[in-house]
């Protein structure tokens, strides 16, 4: 049998796995406050057109004149930028390691869904996020042929009706959310043990019951407007 | 009992290794698991075949030592070590599949056998209290309080079978961690190292080359002394309390 010898090497705390999963944990719960945030704006959509729109500007010019227009909105979009990648450079690391970890397969073991859902949706959302700021922040594309022009896209309110009017466009944002409230149920529960909230059974249970409200309130808080579009309750 | 057994058959680390098909029959179900291998490697010996490897000493749950994935359970469909396994929690008649722990960082030494050296070698890095040796201090001279107690028993449960490991989707080594973690840290004994331990010893882990935790839960219900999650939670918050003392 080989010997157990060890080879001092340089330590830190900070070089650690569990500090990376720290990044992705103070990072993930950074997304969770502004899906929050973003979730409040968005159900303005009910309140009509000049309350959206009147939101919309708001914030732009909120912090004025301390701050210039659309300051507020860019910390935050730097903010986000820096969390979403601290939070995929963790996610990629560990997920590699963990291949690495374990070359060959088992021959009778199922991998847990939990783990492809946080991996694998995780991916899809950030191939979301990407068609959601191209659709409604950078190009504000309107996919509906029935509005087109300067008139629907540079109107928030109007981009966002025209938008959900269209059916494979609500797909892909029920489908988006689908993949939203898998990893949030993890991740917000996950957050929490990796910055040890839960040191007991109780505290346990709680932060998976945490977990789950959150979800379930950001996503039903996100679908209810694109819904009641395509459902035709908001004309 | 008749059954068919599809074991994991590797002559050296350098192998590449297969499953071989095996029959035994007449087996009582009042067997151990390890029991029902003796009885085919009995059967193999007289064949003059080489009999299959696996690791065992107490057989009687407290080592350590033995340790199976049985048809993708570690250890088993019960809650025990493989040797407290009976078969009477198999059917007449099934198909049971036999593997080693699967984790780059338990490199296979033959058959069903890992080199757990890692997990030696963890303990090594930090997972001690450095005390001076002499006489045995008075029992009541350092005080611990009653639930502390019990959650270091609790921990000390753990016993480093390396099934965590095994049915970790990560192949993460965070749940014995988190167990010598919480073992020593609820002891006053434990306090004057408490920093410099979670460094070093997370740092060996992820030098073994063990997987990082993604908070799945495999590793609890995989232990078969029941430890919980809350370990790694422990685990975790020493980590950030070193980070914020520089470490």
């Amino acid at each position: 049998m080989p010997t157990t010898t060890l080879s001092p090497r340089g330590t830190t705390a900070r070089s650690t796995t569990i500090a990376l999963k720290l990044l992705m944990a103070v990072t993930g719960l950074v997304f969770v406050g502004y899906l929050l945030l973003h979730m409040y704006g968005n159900l303005k959509a009910l309140a009509g057109e000049e309350a959206f729109n009147t939101y919309a500007e708001h914030l732009r010019t909120f912090g004025e004149p301390m701050l210039p227009y659309g300051g507020l909105l860019w910390i935050v979009r730097i903010v986000l930028i820096l969390s979403i990648i601290g939070h995929a450079y963790a996610a990629f690391r560990l997920w590699s390691r963990a291949g690495a970890a374990r070359r060959t397969r088992y021959d009778a073991v199922k991998t847990a869904a939990t783990s492809k859902w946080m991996r694998w949706g995780g991916v899809f959302l950030l191939v979301f996020i990407v068609w959601h700021l191209l659709h409604f922040t950078i190009v504000k594309i309107s996919p509906n042929p029935d509005k087109q022009g300067i008139d629907i896209t540079a109107n928030p309110y109007q981009l966002v009706v025209a938008s959900f009017q269209v059916w494979w466009m609500v797909l892909i944002y029920v489908a988006a959310m689908i993949a939203l409230f898998m990893h949030l149920k993890h991740g917000v529960y996950s957050a929490q043990q990796t910055l040890g909230w839960t040191m007991t059974p109780k505290a346990h249970g709680r932060a998976k019951t945490i977990a789950t409200a959150t979800a379930a309130l950001i996503v039903v808080g996100f679908l209810i407007p694109p819904l009641s579009i395509a459902f035709g309750l908001i004309p | 009992m008749n059954l068919t057994l599809k074991i994991w058959r590797q002559s050296g680390p350098q192998d590449k290794g297969q499953f071989v098909t095996y029959r035994v029959s007449d087996i009582s179900p009042d067997m151990s698991f390890l029991e029902m291998l003796d009885v085919l490697n009995e059967e193999l010996n007289a064949k003059g075949e080489e009999p299959i490897a696996f690791d065992s000493d107490c057989r009687e749950g407290i080592c350590g030592m033995c340790g199976l994935m049985i048809s993708g359970h570690a250890h088993g469909p019960e809650k025990t070590t493989t040797c407290q396994l009976h078969m009477r929690s198999f059917k007449d008649g099934e198909t049971i599949t036999v593997e080693p722990w699967r984790a780059e960082a338990f490199p296979i030494v033959r058959d069903l056998v890992v080199d757990r050296g890692a997990f030696d070698r963890i303990i090594q890095s930090g997972g001690f209290i450095s005390a001076n040796t002499g006489s045995a201090p008075d029992a009541h001279a350092a005080p611990v309080p009653k639930t502390a107690a019990d959650r270091a028993f609790m921990a000390a449960e753990c016993i480093g079978c390396g099934a965590c490991v095994a049915a970790c989707p990560n192949a993460s080594g965070m749940l014995f961690m988190g167990a010598k973690i919480t073992h020593l840290g609820e002891l006053p004994q434990g306090q004057p190292e408490r920093d410099a331990r979670v460094v070093s010893m997370v740092n060996q882990h992820d030098h073994e080359g063990f997987g990082g935790c993604t908070n799945i839960g495999e590793c609890s219900q995989a232990c078969p002394k029941g430890i919980p999650q809350d370990v790694i939670s422990q685990l975790n918050k020493d980590l950030r309390t070193a980070l914020k003392h520089g470490r």
